[in-house]
Parts: C-alpha cells; sequence; structure tokens
C-alpha cells in the first residue's frame, strides 16, 4: 500500500490561511490503513486546526469528509456537493489521490494534508517499511523477493557497492545490505545461479508519467484513439 | 464585573481503579478542589485522541485521564494504550497553541484515595497558572451553551 506521513502542522495551518471555509478530506484506503489520512485523522486535523484558528481569532471554519478512495472517481463525485460549499479542500490522501481530487475539482484550490513516502508493507503496530520504488521493471524473481532499488541507496543492480561492511549498509551502519539479504535468501534456497546473468542499467530516460490500460479494456480504448 | 476564573476540569477515568479511588476519596471525606467532573469509562483504552481534543473543543480547561497502575489493567494493556495517546495529543495541543500541559495522565490504583485527591489538587493548580481555555472565548454562546447542555 502507499504509506504517507502528515505534514508539519505549522506547514498546513499556513497553506488554509486565507481561506474561510476548508474542507478536510480524508481518504478511506491506504492512508487510513496507514493511520495518517482517513476518517479519524481527517477529524483531528479538522479539530486541531480549529483550535488553532480559534487561538489566532481566525474565522475560519472546518468540515470533514472521507471518501473510500481519492484515486477514484465514483468516490471523488461524491464529495462534490461538499467541495462546491467550501472556499478550499485539504486532502489527506496520497499525491495521486490530491492530484485526481484537483483535477476533478479544477476551480477549487487543493491542498496537501500530508507527504506520501512509499509503497511498503505494515511491519508492525504503527510501523512501516519501502519494499517498491514502482521502478516498472521489476526484478523481485531473481533477487529472492528483496528489491535492490527500494532497500539499497544507491540502486546496485549487480551485487553489493563496496561500502558494505559485515551485512552492513554503509548509508546506515544499523541497516542490512539489500546485497547481503539477496544472498542469503537465494543462497538458502539454492538460487544464487540468479546472480550470474548482468543485469542491464536502467533506462532512466524513460521517465514519463506512467499510463496502462488493462488488456481486457484494450479494445475499448483503442476506438478512441 | 468578571467572574472569577473556576478551571473546568473533565477526567476519563477508569471504572476498575480511579473511578473506585475517587469514591473512596469520598467516602473518607478528603477534600479536593470541586473543579472536577468525572466520566467513567469502562478502561483508559477506550481514551481516543479525537475524545480529547473535542473535550477542549468543547470549552474544558483542563483535561484528566487516569487508568489503572501500570501492570494492573483489567483489559491488560488498556492504560498503556491510553498513555501512548495522551502524550500524542499532547503533542497535537501544543501544535495548535492551547499547551499540551492542560492534558495529563495518572496511574491511580483503586486503594488510592489520597492519590486522587492530590491529582485533582494538583491539575486545579495547573489550570488556574494557566488560565482559561481560550478556546471558550471565542466559542458563541449559543454553540457553548448547547455544548453544556446535559444529555437525556
Amino acid at each position: 500500500m502507499i504509506v504517507a506521513q502528515r505534514k508539519p502542522f505549522a506547514e498546513i495551518a499556513q497553506s488554509v490561511s486565507g481561506f474561510n471555509r476548508v474542507l478536510v478530506a480524508g481518504c478511506g484506503t491506504c492512508v487510513a490503513v496507514c493511520l495518517i489520512g482517513g476518517e479519524k485523522e481527517a477529524g483531528i486535523l479538522a479539530s486541531q486546526l480549529d483550535m488553532g484558528a480559534q487561538i489566532k481569532g481566525d474565522e475560519c471554519t472546518f468540515a470533514v469528509a472521507c471518501v473510500e478512495r481519492q484515486c477514484d472517481r465514483e468516490f471523488l463525485d461524491e464529495l462534490a456537493p461538499q467541495v462546491a460549499e467550501h472556499e478550499a479542500v485539504l486532502s489527506l490522501a496520497c499525491g495521486a489521490g490530491i492530484s485526481f481530487l484537483a483535477e476533478r475539482f479544477s476551480d477549487t484550490p487543493v491542498l496537501a494534508g500530508v507527504n506520501t513516502s512509499f509503497i511498503g508493507i505494515n511491519d508492525d503496530v504503527g510501523v512501516w517499511g519501502e519494499r517498491c520504488r514502482s521502478c516498472r521493471d521489476c526484478l523481485l524473481s531473481l533477487t529472492g523477493g528483496i528489491c535492490p532499488q527500494a532497500l539499497c541507496p544507491k540502486g546496485m543492480l549487480n551485487g553489493p557497492c563496496g561500502g558494505a561492511s559485515e551485512g552492513k549498509c554503509e548509508a546506515d551502519p544499523l541497516k542490512d545490505c539489500a546485497w547481503a539479504l539477496i544472498w542469503e535468501r537465494l543462497e538458502n534456497t539454492g538460487r544464487l545461479s540468479n546472480l550470474e546473468p548482468i543485469v542491464a542499467a536502467r533506462d532512466h530516460a524513460d521517465n514519463l508519467p506512467g499510463a496502462q490500460v488493462h488488456p481486457a479494456y484494450e479494445r475499448r480504448y483503442s476506438a478512441h484513439e | 464585573m468578571a467572574q472569577k476564573y473556576e478551571p473546568k476540569i473533565v477526567a476519563l477515568i477508569c471504572t476498575y481503579c480511579t473511578y473506585t479511588a475517587a469514591d473512596m476519596a469520598g467516602s473518607m471525606r478528603l477534600q479536593y478542589a470541586p473543579n472536577v467532573l468525572v466520566v467513567k469509562l469502562l478502561c483508559t483504552g477506550k481514551v481516543d485522541v479525537i475524545y480529547l481534543l473535542e473535550i477542549f473543543r468543547a470549552g474544558a480547561d483542563a483535561v484528566m485521564v487516569s487508568g489503572c497502575e501500570v501492570g494492573d489493567c483489567h483489559f491488560l494493556e488498556g492504560n498503556l494504550r491510553a498513555k501512548e495517546r495522551v502524550a500524542h495529543a499532547q503533542a497535537l495541543l501544543d501544535e495548535a497553541g492551547l499547551g499540551g500541559g492542560r492534558l495529563e495522565m495518572f496511574h491511580i490504583g483503586a486503594s488510592d484515595a489520597p492519590q486522587w485527591a492530590e491529582a485533582v489538587k494538583m491539575m486545579t493548580r495547573r489550570a488556574l497558572e494557566m488560565g482559561p481555555n481560550p478556546l471558550r472565548a471565542q466559542r458563541p454562546l449559543a454553540e457553548a451553551a448547547a455544548l453544556e447542555e446535559p444529555r437525556a
């Protein structure tokens, strides 16, 4: 899932200053699971912003809404009546949700309440870890399910750099070297030969915004081209 | 003439420990400030950050959360969860400018009536030092009155 962090309160308060009616819009999927941008967190932030505004003597009022997903048009449509009644929307969705909300309601200023961190997993209660960089060229079959793009600060594709020491990373000696983990897992499962072919350097020229159509829908959308 | 400031303190307390201590404080005729409004909970693990913030928005000058002593929770770790949530809410109150000091977590066992009386006195002193909740002054009177009406 997508993991995010709430922006510092001062930054959020600054971004909403100047608006008198602000809708705090939560998203009920990834950011709700990572306890940053769901309905409850939207309520907490609205409550906090209301306190801050009252203490400063600002007239601003804050309402709360939450949809299942801000990255789906059908769910965004549910917000339309509330958006129409507010001067600005403060979204707690991931970057995709915020930008889609801004696209759907392009006449209304849309503000970001979170910083999107990564695609990750739930390590423990309240703890999330990055596992995927969304690089569009997955190596996990070769690397024993451990991603060198996400877990190695240098994104090494063909083995560790010279800085790894005793299985630890030189960028953060408290963390395991991704390539030490990859080697260990492949050795344990008898797949070290996976590492023999050289993986070609990534094509960073392919940096255009991603877009894709599911094969089952190709005929539908090719008709419009 | 301006009214003398009498702090309004809301106490969210656990029925298994602090509530019993507060009850015993009454039986023992212990004297403490009358500023506290007690809300009995089955466990302080029920306390959520949003409850705490909304109590302040409704005009409370200070909020106490009091659960069982560490290791004694009837539901094993409700008091520890409450402690973490109170610490988080204190940080949020600081950010909002209200002051996290208006909120405090206590651990008071069922037999610790004097400790309950002392905790209330301490929070009352703190609420007096910090002054009235600035949100109460901002809230329109009609809205504030509606919040103070007892529920049927």
